[in-house]
């Protein structure tokens, strides 16, 4: 932040009260060329707030956002079926909200945001109706529930705190199958055909299934590029660099083309696997590379100290190197989370519906072909508003992650 | 562990192979191998089966067949009657059109949004920090089809906004007025040419003084000088010979449907643009502020101290050392920059990606395509990392 | 070093991982096999339509139909749904999505006359949506069994693309919109003007075929989807827009001035659209053309959905066969003898299938035109049924 950054002059010892005016001549008019920068950026900045401020209120298309947000969050997943994303958000946070009182710290930070953005949004989403032939609960209450339930489990998880410690790193694991599970069906749940998935709902998935099914395969990647054996090391670099070589697009275009070419009888698979199958296979080289990141930061004493210890090559890899470089790299990963949420936006371009397309469509609505100028200044704001919120929340967190790593090391 | 009898020395104590790490190491590589080459012939075989079955089998043939679709824009002449291979040539090059002057204006833009970053004024750090933080959490498709979308609010062509009849807005792009080459532009040439020389013997020339005196002194900006001189006194030659300027100006008029004149920059291009700066500008101005922050302050107080002015001790201090620790983060943003043009699709801009996809739909060889459009963009970075790599030595060398 | 070995056993561990990783994604996609053609006997006489309900849960097949071992219908009956590719841009009159969330129009009856066939259920089918890029790919994968999107037939994919065409069932011609205060009559007042077409169709080669061959120039501005091509088309960043005159005038009616606009009177191109299916499964491209034919000949003989019952009872010989009382011609093509009755009582003869779509008690009121019987002085003619 760029407030962090001092200039020489404000560290001028010693420390004395400034008063604004002394302020705003030293931050805002030192010099002559200040004076000009600070007007010009006064004039402007006011010209551009009053403007956008006064098209925001007087802006005829904002209902095309406010009716559809059913299809921003969740396309055109069935009404009826509608408490299952409820019911993945709802276990999601109760595992965080255990998380929270088990470890505390960040996830403890992270927690209460969340029930914090909950509760607001619950306030906000009063205003909406509720959807005909709905048998899930109203947008309402499910978010007062939700903020409930966060703040609930993490008092219940500060008295179980160790008992629980397993238990939950378990759960979580399990989470992401038991996700997938109950939003598709099966096991006796009515199956909800992936084509009817979209929205922000896909989205999350997309951006979580890449992080979460590249990781084993990254993670092997990445030891592999360190192996001393030219074999796996060629394949690995030449794996890599031909990813990392070309865009996302080339990517997803291969997995809706070739996949189905490279399975036996022309079996067809799902348009959505297909692309999960691209993400993970695209973003494993890049976790890949930030791994070995993480990797190469592990001082060479670590791993001769735990050889002479007598662990042997697989236990000081698994016990030993690859925890700190995990630990190292998570803001790193974290980051790599944030552009592949952004970037799962181009899934639009091979026909999947996330809440890129949904705007999109919604934008295209006969409905509002008589609005002049169209609705898609309105509904693009409001789906830039999600994306940022989202991803500007995520790097808060990793810089927070990043801080505390960084405390730890002194 | 067997104790080795002392007859047999301890180096030469006989392992059983399978023991030996350097044969299983041999043993390990070659299964690995094998089973990767079975996947890969089990894909294979998979696909050419499927392929020979809808009688699709892969060929290259179809490159030397008229394509027969139009493509909107494109930097050498392209008409529908020339064939695909031509196409796909057209589209490598739009690629590299939008990559080469995206790279340019991204740069400026970060260095300018870098040093905003780090100025002495709250106001511009913040209205920096902002942006920053703005463009960087939205996505860049978002961002595109905003930017394409904005056009829409333009004006029809016949109705274009008009800035002093040298350049016209509208909802298909800019039209502007653009140099012309005339007809003695070849006779223009020869005195351009002549001046380069007459500059480049001066050059060496004072060099050559410099070097026997062993001192310092300015040679390039005079040289530079010379030969622009001799241009501009052979455009004026050329002009009183012949009453006709070697370089006029287009200017474009409006015709019944299109403008006719000038250059029209289409709105796709103008987004795609625009997007791509924006957006790589950001990361590029925080790899220049931490470059900046990455010289040490003692840097920035001796030139101060020296007199430089601050304006000096950024160009001339702080710049140089921070280039060292710019270049490389910089060089996976501009692969970054080129990777991402291929959003273009989303907007109509026709790059490789976008006519390779045509060019997949109009033949159905989806293999051919998918694996000249990832040998393009291998080859494109490729480049891209090579050149920014022999700069970087370039300037690291500057250090020694 | 034994390093060397952990990290070899990580690598191949990575690909048994991937391997696993994509086979659990899949293996709740592929729809739990049923035994396939295991209907006991098939009602001698036409079902009546109150039996029809009681029918659907059966699959087709019996004595007489015996689809082809590992063949497309096969696969179909035992996955109990057709998969039928369509349009996913709206194409209003052609397919595109109700309020209710229903899909409606042209070519969707005849994806639900296939399923009818087959299921004696119009309603047992998947509808993929696809794009005009991903349409052939969708079918050359076999990930759609027919592919019902207002496509074109033309050699070049039918051959290379590895597709086979049914009869076509929509005549349809390339034309042109343009603003009415343009002043543009014919192509020629076109000369310099730039057009929005559509990518990835056979539209945009014709444009361009066209203009070549009248000495004309333009400017393309290309989009890979219809609603972007029409949308830049309205914004005026377009002169002309083309395509189809059944799909420009389905896109009249989303336009925000449908008065400002006007369709010139040339025909590009020939334009046969019908249903497409992958080549390799004979049995299967017998069984959807003659399930189109079948709509023709019903029109030929005046069946419809309304009395239907009445011929049940026919004696006419030709009209017996047809309707599968007499004889055993489905079989030939894997398909239930009375499958023209399950076409008709659920979906209806050509000439009812149109005009719920299309005709005059629709916005779009098309004239039959080429679409009309060659009795009619049309094209559509089926062979005969015996």
């Amino acid at each position: 932040m760029a407030t962090e950054v001092s200039r020489p002059s404000s560290r001028r010892a010693p420390r004395q009260q400034i008063g604004l005016i002394e302020w705003l001549r030293k931050n805002l008019f030192s010099t002559w060329y200040n004076v000009i920068i600070t007007l010009v950026l006064l004039y402007v900045i006011f010209q551009a707030v009053t403007s956008f401020v006064s098209w925001m209120i007087t802006a005829p298309g904002w209902p095309a956002a406010f009716t559809n947000i059913k299809l921003l969050l969740t396309w055109t997943y069935p009404v009826e079926h509608l408490w299952r994303p409820q019911a993945v958000t709802g276990l999601v946070f109760l595992l965080l909200g255990l998380s929270s009182g088990v470890w505390g710290g960040i996830v403890r930070m992270v927690t209460f945001g969340a029930a914090a953005i909950s509760a607001g949004l619950g306030v906000v989403a009063f205003t909406f109706p509720d959807l005909p032939g709905q048998t899930s609960l109203p947008g309402w209450l499910f978010l007062f529930l939700c903020a409930g339930l966060l703040i609930g489990s993490d008092q219940l998880a500060l008295r179980l705190r160790d008992r629980i410690r397993w238990p939950l790193i378990i759960a979580w694991l399990l989470s992401y199958p038991a996700a997938i599970v109950i939003l598709r069906g099966g096991f006796g749940l009515p199956v909800v055909e992936t084509k009817l998935w979209g929205g922000l709902m896909l989205t999350l998935l997309l951006a979580i299934s890449g992080i979460v099914l590249s990781f084993p395969l990254g993670v092997l990647l990445a030891l592999g590029r360190r192996s001393t054996l030219p074999v796996i090391r060629m394949f690995c670099v030449l794996y890599i660099e031909l990813i990392r070589g070309v865009p996302l697009v080339t990517v997803l275009f291969m997995g809706a083309l070739l996949l189905p070419l490279f399975l036996p009888g022309g079996e067809s698979i799902d348009a959505l696997v297909r692309a999960i199958v691209a993400i993970t296979l695209f973003s494993a080289a890049y976790l890949a590379e930030n791994v070995r990141g993480g990797l190469q930061s592990i001082p060479k004493g670590q791993i001769e100290a735990a050889r002479a210890l007598g662990l042997n090559v697989f236990q000081t890899t698994l016990l030993i190197t690859l925890p700190q470089a995990l630990r190292a790299v998570v803001p790193v990963l974290v980051g790599q989370f944030i552009a592949l949420f952004k970037d799962t936006s181009l899934v639009v371009i091979i026909g999947l519906v996330d809440l890129l397309g949904a705007a999109q469509n919604i934008v295209g609505q006969p409905q509002w072909l008589g609005t002049p100028g169209g609705v898609w200044r309105e509904t693009f704001l409001v789906i830039a508003a999600i994306y940022w919120v989202f991803s500007f929340t995520m790097s808060r967190i990793s810089k927070r992650i990043e801080d505390q790593i960084a405390r730890s090391r002194h | 562990m067997a104790v080795g009898s002392p007859s047999i020395p301890p180096g030469k104590v006989n392992i059983p192979f399978y023991r030996d790490t350097r044969i299983i190491a041999v043993i390990v590589q070659i299964v690995f191998a094998f089973l990767v080459a079975v996947g890969i012939w089990y894909l294979y075989s998979n696909m050419m089966n499927g392929l020979r079955q809808a009688n699709l089998l892969p060929t290259f043939s179809f490159l030397s067949v008229p394509a027969g679709f139009p493509i909107a824009e494109s930097v050498i002449e392209y008409n529908p009657s020339m064939t695909y291979g031509r196409a796909f040539v057209v589209g490598i090059l739009n690629t590299v059109r939008v990559a080469v002057i995206g790279i340019i204006l991204a740069t400026l833009l970060g260095l300018i949004l870098g040093i905003a970053r780090l100025s002495d004024n709250w106001l511009l750090r913040n209205v920096a920090l902002v942006y920053v933080e703005i463009v960087r959490n939205i996505p860049l498709l978002l961002q595109l089809i905003f930017w394409f979308s904005l056009t829409r609010l333009f004006p029809r062509i016949q109705e274009s906004i008009d800035v002093g009849g040298l350049i016209f807005l509208h909802n298909r792009g800019v039209t502007m007025a653009w140099p012309q080459v005339g007809n003695d532009f070849d006779t223009w040439m020869l005195w351009v040419y002549g001046g380069i020389v007459v500059g480049g013997i001066f050059y060496v020339v004072r060099r050559i003084q410099f070097i026997r005196r062993d001192r310092p002194g300015v040679a390039l900006p005079y040289a530079f000088l010379i030969a622009l001189g001799i241009a501009l006194l052979g455009f004026l030659v050329t002009y009183l010979m012949n009453g006709v300027w070697p370089i006029s100006l287009s200017v474009p008029v409006l015709q019944r449907f299109n403008f006719e004149g000038g250059i029209t920059i289409t709105n796709s291009f103008a987004a795609l643009l625009i997007g791509l700066v924006i957006y790589t500008a950001v990361f590029i101005g925080e790899i220049v502020r931490s470059g900046i922050l990455a010289v040490s302050k003692g840097q920035r107080e001796a030139a101060r101290a020296l007199g430089l002015t601050p304006g000096q001790t950024m160009r001339l201090v702080i710049l140089p050392q921070a280039l060292r620790v710019i270049v490389p983060p910089l060089t996976s943003q501009y692969l970054n920059l080129t990777k991402n043009s291929s959003l273009a699709i989303a907007i109509a801009y026709p790059d490789l990606f976008y006519v390779a996809n045509t060019i997949n739909n109009q033949t159905g060889q989806a293999i051919p395509v998918i694996l000249m459009l990832m040998a393009s963009y291998l080859s494109v970075s490729l480049l891209t990392s090579l050149f920014m790599n022999w700069y970087n030595r370039r300037i690291q060398l500057v250090e020694r | 070093m034994r390093k060397h070995i952990i990290l070899v056993l990580a690598g191949i561990l990575s690909f048994v991982l991937a391997a696993c990783g994509g086979q659990a994604q899949q293996a709740p996609t592929t729809a739990p096999a049923q035994p396939a053609t295991t209907a006991p006997e098939q009602p001698t006489a036409a079902p009546a339509p109150t039996a029809a309900p009681a029918a659907t849960s059966a699959p087709a097949g019996g004595t007489s139909a015996q689809p082809a071992a590992g063949g497309v219908i096969e696969r179909i009956l035992s996955r109990g749904r057709l998969i039928c590719g369509v349009n996913n841009n709206p194409l209003p009159g052609f397919a595109s999505v109700d309020s209710a969330g229903v899909y409606r129009g042209f070519d969707i009856d005849f994806c639900r006359a296939v399923a009818a066939a087959l299921f004696d259920d119009p309603t047992k089918i998947d509808f993929r949506p696809l794009s005009a890029q991903e349409r052939f790919t969708a079918l050359q994968s076999g990930e759609i069994d027919v592919l019902i999107r207002n496509s074109t037939w033309t050699l070049g994919r039918d051959g290379a693309l590895g597709l086979d065409w049914a009869p076509t069932t929509f005549y349809d011609g390339q034309g042109m919109m343009v603003r009415k205060d343009s002043g543009i009559e014919t192509l020629e007042d076109m000369n310099g003007a730039t057009i929005c077409v559509q990518t990835g169709t056979t539209t945009e080669l014709n444009l361009a075929d066209q203009f070549r061959a009248r000495g004309l120039t333009f400017t393309p501005v290309v989009f890979p989807d219809g609603d972007s091509t029409r949308a830049a088309y309205d914004a005026g960043q377009c002169d002309g827009f083309t395509t189809d005159k059944s799909g420009l005038i389905s896109s009249l009616t989303l336009l925000s001035n449908p008065g400002d606009h006007k369709i010139l009177d040339v025909t590009m191109s020939k334009e046969p659209l019908g249903p497409a299916v992958r080549q390799g499964d004979p049995q299967w491209f017998d069984a959807v053309r003659w399930i189109v034919f079948a709509t023709f000949q019903a029109e030929e003989y005046g069946i419809t959905s309304q009395n239907l019952d009445q011929f049940l009872n026919s004696d006419v010989p030709e009209i017996r066969r047809f309707l599968g009382l007499e004889g055993e011609l489905g079989a030939g093509i894997g398909l239930p003898n009375d499958f023209a009755v399950r076409i008709i009582r659920h979906v209806g003869n050509y000439a009812e299938i149109y005009n719920r779509n299309l005709g005059p008690d629709t916005p779009f009121n098309l004239p039959r035109g080429l679409n009309a019987l060659y009795t009619d002085g049309g094209l559509l003619y089926s062979p005969p049924f015996r």
